[in-house]
């Protein structure tokens, strides 16, 4: 480390125009960052981690912001240079790489083209120059047959080779300070592995100050050295990572990461466990109650076998079949009234489209399904929607989930209506009472989707998934997309409606961590099938899969005494369940490892 | 390619039989007599006899639509009732005018319309993008013909700049040419650009808060690589799908302003068709404007693939 570091920020301020004012969403925020050293901020959704980023790129609407304080790039201030000098900077001295990977390239120009654009603009390479330094980067990136794949477009490669190509874009002018956006957040985890690995391998050779934005604070631990805590637009606290993790001292920093579910924290536990609560004004912390409820004695509400779903691939002049997507390929299991079993994998491993085959959202190819005494692929339409009432779904994105013309009271009223299970008044109490259950009042029932936020829309979602008093409930990444502490409030929620309603989840998840604090049970599929299933300590403790293990490898756990730890740059791809027409599935063995752990050998 | 092309044309043959059975029976369902248009003064039932049997007025209606389909596929659209002239004819001397006026009509539409539009999504809510909209709106909302009276009176009779009425052939002479269709041009061009800004400007504002411009602008590139090169490509997609379908709806003719420009277009021909019960001219045309049509949907659906390296992957 040198004296002097490449980025210093001091006391920024940030504000937006709003109603008029001026709103401040950054509030003097200062930090450095030296070369070679990399600074995480960390914050959940609001925090101004983002923004922070982007005032120090000025990359922000000018009519509409307001950037005080200083930041200097190597002494020179950032903020008294002219938009002409400024662009002179941006993509050439500091450069950014941005969360989503599918939507950062231009889609309409080649990935060769839009690398070789900051050369030819930066450093005033010609096009031949240019295209042999974008091969060298492309390949430094590891990208495999560098050469060949210059004239590709965005479209031709998956969201890690993308983001491959997009560091390759921001290293091409071999800046001195690199922001990551949120880098990781968008891809698979053994893929994000990949992409950190490589930004710390590129980091040590050039000797670049990073400046990592993200809310994982199991990244934040394998990689930065030093860590800002933002908490709503202010910093609130700072410092070596190991001191924030080990000795965090603002209540917001303990109450993060309290709710950071970490893999391997559930080692000897028998049921699922709630997250801890801690009080982000006091930092007192409240311990869960273990759970007590065992779902031993049970019978099956649901069982699954052999269930095969594949999706046609058409083309030529008479979409002729010339293929399948193998989405779910033999997939057995079984499911308890009051039990979590969870399906985890990555991107494509078809736990999405086994939770939608089940309900009959998607026709499933063959299989039979048994749930709560229908047998499902037998059903005509009316039968169907009766059964709906015995299995509901709560999906993902509680923003496009709710119907934004509808009040809250009118979604969750709804589904109770159309199927006749009541009068008006009688949905309305009903609707108050699941609001109350899910954590709101029943007094928001006529307010409209836009004015909650994320994590209340999930428990909006939730409530309208009740209200058929379904028996299972699908659960496809709903938690996925909220914030930390949020998605542990909204995990002990959906433990406390299992425990009072007796409910089934089939928890489907890519998040390793989140599954093994709320399964029973879980089964880890890839391309299709299940590669492994059994009791959640079963799994975690004893995997037997190469699969399995290579997922839970990939985990990055908030420790940062792991932070020297290195996974060796892989650049293996997810692979893809597309067959040819006459292609035969193999017969799959599975070994009985200990009672109801199954393990594919064959 | 071929394949897609192919496959676009397979689809084109059954809309264009449907057309022709629909436009053939609603000419059936009107009013009207041809042979009584046809003979004028004449009213002796053996000559009306004479004239139905002479153009196979008497066969019943599906026969007539077999007759007529068999003549298209050997290449013969009729003989006008009125004027005796074979369809084809008809159709050969007034489609290069309606095609001259369309081009001409969609250059206007292009150079005012797209600058237009780019400039009030990048000047967004500034003076410039309301004066663009108050423009815009101006020329959807004056009708045509008094915009081409206006100029008339304007350009040629006061001015004396350019001749008020009148169509000479492009390859005959093209100055002159020109000359008289730069007005019906532009007050069909001025209504069009309207839309097109309309669109360019929405087109645009949602590629300009794309995730890519942001990566291009934190690349460092200057507003104008920003805007020209990675914005307006990818905002040009749904404009070039619907200056296909406004071109499109020229060729099927613009009546109003040929009739007060005097253009010898489409437009003329249909209605004096129509009036006189003219079932063939009137049944040729549509089919001519229908080709057309389809041929500029597949047109823009081309150059859809080709600026989009996604479809053109997928095909």
């Amino acid at each position: 480390m040198t004296d002097m570091p490449v980025l210093s920020v001091r006391n920024l301020t940030t504000s937006f125009r709003a109603d008029g004012g001026w709103k401040s969403v950054v509030r003097n925020v200062s930090f450095d960052v030296a070369a070679g050293e990399t600074v995480a901020i960390v914050g959940e959704s609001g925090s101004g981690k983002s923004v922070t980023s982007l005032s120090i790129m000025r990359l922000l609407a000018e009519g509409s912001s307001r950037i005080e304080g200083d930041i200097r790039l190597n002494g020179r201030n950032l903020l008294a240079l002219s938009e002409k000098e400024m662009r002179g900077v941006r993509g050439n001295e500091v450069a950014m790489i941005f969360q989503e990977p599918m939507t950062s390239l231009n889609p309409i120009f080649t990935i060769g083209r839009q690398i070789s654009e900051v050369l030819t603009r930066h450093k005033g390479m010609s096009q031949s120059e240019a295209r042999a330094e974008t091969i060298r980067m492309l390949e430094r990136v590891r990208i495999p047959n560098a050469a060949s794949r210059f004239d590709e477009y965005p479209h031709q490669f998956s969201g890690g080779m993308r983001q491959r190509v997009m560091i390759a874009m921001a290293l091409a002018s071999r800046p001195k300070l690199l922001i990551a956006d949120e880098p990781t957040t968008a891809l698979d985890v053994t893929i994000q592995g990949q992409i950190l690995e490589l930004i710390k391998s590129l980091q040590e050779e050039e000797n670049m100050a990073v400046l990592f934005i993200t809310h994982d604070m199991g990244v934040v631990a394998e990689i930065a050295d030093r860590t800002v805590v933002m908490f709503r637009g202010d910093a609130v606290e700072a410092g070596l990572t190991e001191e924030i993790f080990h000795r965090g001292a603002h209540p917001y920093t303990r109450a993060l990461l309290s709710a950071v579910p970490k893999l391997g924290s559930m080692a000897g536990e028998e049921n699922p466990l709630r997250f801890p609560v801690v009080d982000t004004a006091t930092g007192i912390t409240v311990q869960p109650a273990a759970s007590e409820h065992s779902v031993v004695q049970h019978s099956p509400i649901l069982e699954v076998r052999n269930l095969v779903t594949r999706f046609p691939i058409r083309s030529g002049l008479f979409n002729r079949q010339t293929g399948s997507v193998h989405a779910v390929e033999n997939v057995s299991f079984d499911l308890r009234q009051g039990e979590t079993l969870s399906l985890v994998g990555e991107s494509g491993c078809g736990k999405s489209t086994t939770g939608r085959s089940i309900m009959r959202l998607i026709e499933p190819t063959s299989g039979e399904i048994q749930l709560d005494g229908f047998n499902v692929r037998t059903l005509g339409t009316l039968e169907l929607q009766r059964m709906r009432k015995s299995i509901q779904m709560i999906f993902q994105d509680p923003f496009s989930s709710l119907n934004p013309r509808m009040t809250v009271g009118q979604a969750i009223a709804e589904p109770f209506l159309k199927h006749k299970m009541g009068t008006v008044r009688q949905a309305r109490d009903k609707t108050a009472d699941l609001l109350e259950k899910v954590g709101l009042s029943a007094a928001v029932m006529n307010r409209y989707p836009h004015e909650f936020s994320g994590g209340q829309r999930q428990r909006i979602a939730i409530a309208r998934a009740l209200s058929l008093d379904p028996k299972v409930i699908v659960a496809d990444e709903s938690v996925s997309a909220l914030d930390v502490s949020i998605k542990a409030q909204v995990c002990n929620l959906l433990l406390d409606l299992q425990e009072s309603l007796d409910l089934a989840f089939l928890f489907i998840s890519h998040d390793m961590a989140v599954v093994e604090r709320v399964s029973h049970r879980v089964a880890v599929m890839y391309l299709g099938e299940i590669v492994e299933i059994g009791p959640r300590a079963a799994v975690f403790e004893n995997p037997q899969h190469p699969y399995t293990k290579k997922l839970m490898a990939a985990v990055p756990v908030p420790d940062p005494a792991r932070r020297g730890l290195r996974r060796g740059i892989s650049n293996d791809e997810l692979k893809s369940p597309v067959r040819p027409l006459d292609y035969r599935p193999p017969e799959r063995q599975y070994r009985e490892v200990s009672a109801g752990h199954l393990v594919q050998v064959a | 390619m071929p394949v897609f092309i192919g496959k676009r044309l397979l689809v084109a043959i059954p809309t264009l039989l449907i057309i022709s059975i629909f436009v053939f029976s609603l000419q059936k369902l009107l009013p009207g007599d041809p042979v009584l248009a046809m003979a004028g003064e004449e009213r002796d039932p053996a000559v009306l006899e004479m004239l139905r049997e002479k153009y196979r007025l008497n066969d019943p209606i599906p026969i007539q639509y077999v007759n007529w389909l068999g003549g298209v596929l050997k290449g013969d659209l009729g003989i006008s009732l009125r004027t005796n002239q074979p369809v084809l004819e008809l159709i050969g001397e007034k489609l290069p005018v309606t095609i001259q006026l369309a081009i001409m009509s969609m250059i206007f539409a292009f150079v005012i319309g797209v600058p237009m539009g780019i400039l009030a999504a990048v000047k967004k809510n500034t003076v410039l993008d309301y004066v663009a909209s108050i423009v815009a709106l101006s020329g959807l909302s004056v009708p045509n013909f008094w915009l081409g009276i206006m100029l008339i009176l304007l350009v040629s009779v006061n001015l004396g700049w350019l001749p008020a009425s009148g169509y000479e052939s492009i390859f005959v002479d093209p100055v002159r040419s020109l000359q008289t269709m730069i007005m019906p041009s532009f007050v069909l061009g001025t209504a069009l650009a309207a839309t097109l800004m309309r669109h360019t400007r929405s087109a645009m504002l949602s590629v300009l808060s794309a995730d890519y411009i942001r990566t291009a602008r934190a690349k460092g590139l200057s507003p104008r690589e920003v805007i020209l090169s990675h914005s307006f490509r990818n905002a040009l997609l749904p404009v070039v799908t619907l200056s296909a379908l406004l071109f499109g709806e020229l060729l099927a003719g613009a009546v109003l302003t040929e009739q007060i420009f005097t253009i010898p277009g489409f437009g003329k021909l249909i209605v004096d068709a129509v009036f006189n019960r003219d079932y063939a001219v009137v049944q040729g045309v549509v089919m001519c404007t229908a080709v057309g049509f389809i041929l500029m949907n597949l047109i823009a659906d081309i150059l859809y693939v080709l600026l989009n390296p996604r479809l053109r992957a997928s095909l």
